[in-house]
């Protein structure tokens, strides 16, 4: 078998005295497309941060040596009176990265950022053209992992719809590992390859259509699912 | 006072030392208001205004002791500025406390002892500083630390402008957060130090927030915006210094250079509208 891009044995997260993640076991493979599924407050975010050891944690996360990652948060704080244009902020992280100015042109161009955007301040920017500039400055230093924690949540559907298909091209073409955070089952349901649920500490994983049945979501978020019946087959 | 005696030599064609003492004095002000100015663009986007205002207040009881003990009040007061810099981070870090109340508690503490301690005759110079003449030593090694302070902010720069967009996508992106704090904590604070003579414990944090927040209101773009801010500080300490020496023939020069800032403030306002 394959080494794992990324082993999880015995992860264990606890503020103060609640455990939000107890003994939690996995494995992600490249290539793979990992969803992370659960109701509010069953852990999502806090894994995908120890996933990057951005908070304190009891157990064992292993990345493979190669793994780059890039991480797409929920949302930013930003102060929007901040005097910064995206392409200084892009340029920052490229020095911090000691990396080629040929690779902002690259995801400048794999985003159609023009020469405007890259100009625009970033206070003045919408909520979409935001998640674009996070998408950007998470694929600076062409990481092989990309960590997505709802980068959607606030965007319309058509816009989500594009940022996914961007993703799964890139997927395709790079071999890029995705793991995903997603309320969207759908989403999870068409482009996911594994499913893990997280749920009041315990956890289940496997491939959506065994993870995304009625039940198990009953289970998982302790009520019948009202809006989502996958009917057609991955 | 040393430099009313400065002053006096100076006008009435004093010794060639002595002129060049308050030379040493003026360049020093000068390269202060320089580093004040880059600083304080920076903590203005850090949002830490009210922080760094409690800072300066650090060096008092510093500045009292040294007093007492008839030391170099920089000594005292750069002792206490680091300290407190040291035990405000570490608060910040381990506790998460809201920094607003970190700020009243340390602002009320340096104060009260700084006022207790400083004996009277020296209190006034401790709170609003002095333009007393410099001997060459003292110049050396405040340029080092305006040098210290500009070179530190060049190799912080990249960082800085990751963690003011996002900590948690600094952290994510590798910037040791908490380490980049602190090093920028101890900038200000060694900018502090270097203002502390002509400004005092009270007013040095002024001259590096006002020209930043002037300049804020002058440009959107973050380069104009740090090169405003030099100026705006930079001529805020010629206009306060010429001010105080020539019209009100004072030596403290320091309440005459915050107000000028705070008019230059005050026009960038109507600027802006």
């Amino acid at each position: 078998m394959t080494e794992s891009l990324l082993s999880v044995r015995d992860l264990r997260v606890v503020f103060g005295n609640r455990v939000v993640l107890r003994e939690l076991s996995f494995d992600v493979y490249s290539g793979d497309c990992l969803a992370i599924i659960g109701p509010n407050g069953s852990g999502k975010t806090v894994l995908l941060k120890a996933l990057q050891h951005l908070i304190p944690y009891e157990g064992e996360i292993h990345w493979r040596q190669d793994a780059r990652l890039g991480y797409v948060p929920q949302s930013v704080a930003a102060d929007r009176q901040l005097p910064l244009r995206v392409r200084e902020l892009l340029a920052a992280k490229a020095r911090f990265l000691r990396l080629a100015d040929r690779e902002i042109e690259q995801v400048s161009s794999e985003l159609d950022l023009s020469p405007e955007f890259a100009n625009a301040g970033i206070g003045t920017l919408s909520g979409g053209q935001f998640q674009k500039v996070l998408l950007a400055f998470a694929l600076l230093g062409r990481p092989n992992v990309l960590l997505f924690d709802e980068p959607t949540a606030s965007l319309d559907e058509l816009s989500e719809e594009r940022i996914y298909e961007f993703v799964h091209e890139l997927q395709c073409r790079r071999g890029i590992t995705f793991i995903l955070v997603s309320h969207d089952l759908s989403i999870v349901y068409r482009y996911a390859s594994r499913v893990l649920c997280l749920s009041k500490g315990k956890s289940c994983m496997g491939p959506p259509k065994e993870i995304l049945t009625p039940e198990m979501l009953e289970e998982l978020y302790g009520a019948p699912p009202k809006y989502y019946r996958h009917i057609e087959e991955h | 006072m040393n430099e009313a005696k400065a002053v006096r030599s100076r006008k009435d064609g004093g010794s060639s030392s002595v002129d060049a003492s308050y030379s040493y004095t003026v360049l020093l002000a000068a390269l202060f208001a320089i580093a004040a100015g880059l600083v304080g663009s920076v903590a203005l986007m850090k949002r830490m205004v009210l922080a760094s205002d409690v800072i300066s207040h650090l060096a008092l009881p510093g500045l009292g002791v040294a007093f007492l003990l008839k030391i170099n009040p920089l000594v005292g007061g750069g002792a206490t500025l680091f300290l407190g810099t040291l035990l405000i981070w570490q608060l910040q870090q381990k506790t998460g406390l809201a920094t607003d109340a970190m700020i009243g508690v340390v602002f009320a503490a340096a104060l009260g002892i700084g006022a207790l301690v400083t004996p009277n005759e020296d209190l006034l110079e401790a709170l609003f500083g002095n333009f007393q003449k410099l001997s060459l030593a003292g110049f050396l090694l405040g340029t080092a630390a305006v040098i210290l302070v500009v070179v530190s902010l060049v190799h912080m720069k990249d960082r800085l402008i990751l963690d003011l967009f996002s900590s948690e996508l600094a952290a994510a992106t590798g910037v040791n957060v908490p380490r980049l704090d602190l090093g920028f904590l101890l900038v200000f604070s060694l900018t502090v130090l270097v203002g502390l003579r002509f400004m005092g414990a009270l007013l040095s944090s002024a001259l590096i927030i006002i020209p930043a927040a002037t300049a804020r209101q002058l440009t959107g773009r973050m380069t104009q915006f740090v090169v405003v801010a030099c100026v705006t500080s930079l001529v805020s300490v010629a206009a306060g210094f010429v001010i105080s020496t020539l019209i009100f023939k004072t030596s403290t020069v320091g309440p005459t250079i915050v107000i000028v800032s705070v008019l230059l403030f005050a026009l960038s306002l109507l600027k802006k509208k």
